[in-house]
């Protein structure tokens, strides 16, 4: 039985018996399907246009496998993959940025403000300057970099169970310790390795294959539906630890793994993407913002996180095409505005905060 | 007392070492009556080491004070003193300067820096202070990383496509204490000192404000006045520091941090104290650095860091910690 009232769903199944309510929450839907129709868009640009332009018809061909061998080798082999490594970064880092800010219940926490993008720089640095686990693509020494920093992170600030605010302490921490130790490995360099480390650091998507777009898709298929299957219990934990556990939420157990599939998820995305900067703070922000929500929503987050990495490197790719300016540089001119706007605006329509 | 006295002895020692290391008699001596040493020597003591151990000791003081305001104005750990976009207008400043107006002095280019900080200071507390509940914590600190983004992006986009502006952002963002003589101190001042004293006078309401806004008012205090007079603090303090120095990062974020898990939650105790310890681990970075790497240097930012960050987490697992 189903009855839909004032964006509520109620349902009642005989069997199993279970009945419940499903509160749909329009505005997180509406933005969600207005965020995917963007996101599509943007794609059929960022695939069609350029110095080989295509027709969306012959791009659709090409994309089912039937046009050119020319179209093919540059959708399939050059446009696709660099735009599924925006698409799947963009999400990870939204995602994973939502994850922390509910977790630390504090609006400034990020995987960027936290150590996590800083050790995957540190591994880096480490790997080209001294050599340590030579022979490993620079992708992989980030991954491991990063899920070392957002583990030294968690256990550092375990002390008989973790809070919210250790976290984001011990995060400034071991992110600046990251910070200064990549830089005194720059300073030690020779002029080629320096170049080569500061060309990851600065975070481009030029040459992105599907060996980057790969780890990163299968990261995303195992870590979303994880993290979204403890959304519930992400909502228990905003209303503060005490709260949260007379609400019969394991709330360190629950706590670790959002931590962990956090860290994981930005990771990953700065493994194939390089850090890029300001997507995982200003995604959940301005996704909670439209929304009218009272937290960052996991799904608005991740969609709003590809679209400005999508949008961002289609833009430094296209129009400033001459210059060097990194998606990140892109990102931050993009996204800044839009969330200062949004601050405006919610003001004005008295819902600030 | 303590963190004084340790104060002084860096000082000291801050004249004593470098890459010519004086006895400390002689630094002494160099100091009282120049005309009694070997020229040289008063000349390194006097001339180059005596601005820079004050530049550390005023810019250290300043970020270190500023942090401990912005923090408390914020009600987030993880404020720092640049979070109204202070430090980013400062290198827009520089940037546009040296870019667009092909500025390139020391003292002109270091006022640009500071028009930048409070043009960006003053547009972050408009845009997080509109509408309903003014400039409230989480609004003033999104308002202020977004500016803060876009401005270093906009910075980085002008520094990556002019060489010039290029040069003179690196030079001004390598963070350095050294280059400076009494002209630039003394333009710097006055800032200086009008922002600790409005800094310190904001300490009481500090305290109200950190049992919430709601009761904040209730005990009478004026909110909005509560946090421009800070903010104005914060800009006056951060932005003279920054532009003299460049961006040094890390010291106030953490410092604020560091004095609270000894001093507890009271801002009269914990912004006079973050003034002091705040240079005490500037100015012992500065040291090091000068000795780690000899004869070269290490940015005086990093040292603290590295140093810092360690003994920052140990305190953290140690202290049962006041919360923000």
């Amino acid at each position: 039985m189903l009855e839909l009232s004032r964006g509520r769903l109620h349902f009642r199944l005989t069997r199993p018996p279970v009945s419940g309510i499903l509160r749909l929450r329009l505005a997180v839907v509406w933005l969600g399907a207005g965020l995917a129709a963007l996101l599509a868009l943007c794609l059929t640009v960022a695939m069609g246009s350029g110095d080989y332009a295509l027709t969306p018809h012959g791009l659709l061909n090409a994309l089912l496998g039937a046009g050119e061998r020319a179209d093919l080798f540059v959708v399939w082999e050059l446009r696709l993959p660099r735009a599924t490594v925006a698409l799947l970064a963009g999400a990870a880092l939204g995602l994973s940025g939502a994850i922390f800010q509910s977790v630390t219940r504090n609006p400034l926490a990020s995987p960027d403000m936290l150590g996590i993008t800083q050790g995957a720089g540190t591994a880096v640095a480490a790997g080209v300057v001294l050599g340590t686990g030579a022979g490993l693509a620079p992708q992989t020494l980030g991954l491991a970099g990063a899920l070392a920093s957002g583990l030294a992170i968690y256990l550092l600030a375990w002390k008989r169970g973790t809070t919210g605010y250790r976290i984001v302490l011990v995060g400034i921490g071991v992110s600046w310790m990251c910070v200064s130790l990549t830089s005194y490995l720059l300073s030690r360099a020779e002029l080629y390795q320096a170049q080569k480390v500061l060309g990851w650091l600065v975070g481009n998507l030029n040459d992105r294959g599907w060996q980057h777009a790969g780890p990163l898709a299968l990261a995303l298929a195992v870590l979303l539906p994880s993290v979204l299957l403890l959304g519930r219990w992400q909502r228990t934990l905003r209303l503060g630890d005490e709260v949260a556990g007379g609400l019969g939420t394991p709330v360190q157990r629950v706590r670790l793994a959002l931590l962990l599939g956090g860290a994981a998820l930005a990771a990953f995305a700065t493994a194939a993407a390089g850090p890029v900067l300001f997507v995982a703070l200003a995604a959940p922000q301005i996704a909670q913002r439209t929304a009218r929500a009272g937290s960052p929503p996991l799904t608005a987050s991740a969609l709003t996180g590809s679209t400005i990495v999508l949008v961002g490197d289609l833009i430094s790719q296209r129009l400033l095409a001459d210059s060097v300016l990194p998606v990140g540089v892109v990102t931050g001119v993009l996204g800044a505005p839009f969330l200062l706007w949004q601050l405006a605006r919610a003001n004005r329509t008295g819902t600030g905060g | 007392m303590g963190s004084a006295a340790v104060l002084a002895v860096l000082c000291l020692l801050s004249l004593a070492i470098g890459s010519r290391a004086i006895p400390l008699d002689e630094v002494a001596r160099a100091l009282v009556d120049p005309a009694s040493v070997d020229p040289e020597v008063a000349a390194i003591v006097g001339g180059t080491r005596l601005f820079r151990t004050l530049v550390a000791v005023l810019a250290g003081a300043a970020l270190g004070l500023a942090g401990a305001v912005m923090q408390g104005l914020t009600r987030n750990p993880l404020a720092d003193p640049g979070l109204l976009g202070v430090s980013a207008g400062a290198a827009f400043g520089i940037v546009l300067a040296a870019g667009a107006l092909g500025v390139s002095g020391l003292l002109p280019s270091i006022w640009f820096a500071f028009a930048g900080a409070a043009a960006a200071a003053v547009a972050v507390y408009l845009l997080g202070s509109r509408g309903r509940g003014g400039a409230s914590p989480v609004k003033l600190a999104l308002a202020g990383i977004a500016v803060t983004y876009l401005l270093d992006s906009l910075t980085g986009g002008i520094a990556l496509t002019d060489p010039e502006a290029l040069d003179r952002y690196r030079y001004w963002s390598s963070g350095s204490l050294t280059g400076h003589d009494g002209g630039t101190l003394l333009a710097v001042a006055p800032f200086l000192a009008a922002g600790a004293l409005l800094a310190l006078s904001t300490a009481p309401a500090l305290n109200s404000l950190s049992l919430g806004e709601d009761v904040a008012a209730a005990l009478g205090r004026r909110l909005a006045l509560v946090r421009l007079g800070g903010a104005l603090a914060i800009t006056l303090l951060t932005g003279a520091a920054v532009a003299v120095t460049g961006p040094i990062v890390f010291v106030g974020l953490v410092v604020p941090h560091l004095v609270r898990t000894v001093t507890g939650p009271d801002h009269r105790w914990l912004l006079p104290s973050s003034m002091l310890v705040a240079p005490c681990l500037l100015l012992a970075a500065d040291i090091l650095g000068r000795v780690v790497v000899r004869p070269s240097e290490l940015d005086v930012s990093l040292v603290a860091a590295f140093l810092g960050a360690p003994f920052f987490i140990a305190l953290v697992r140690r202290r049962r910690l006041a919360e923000l």
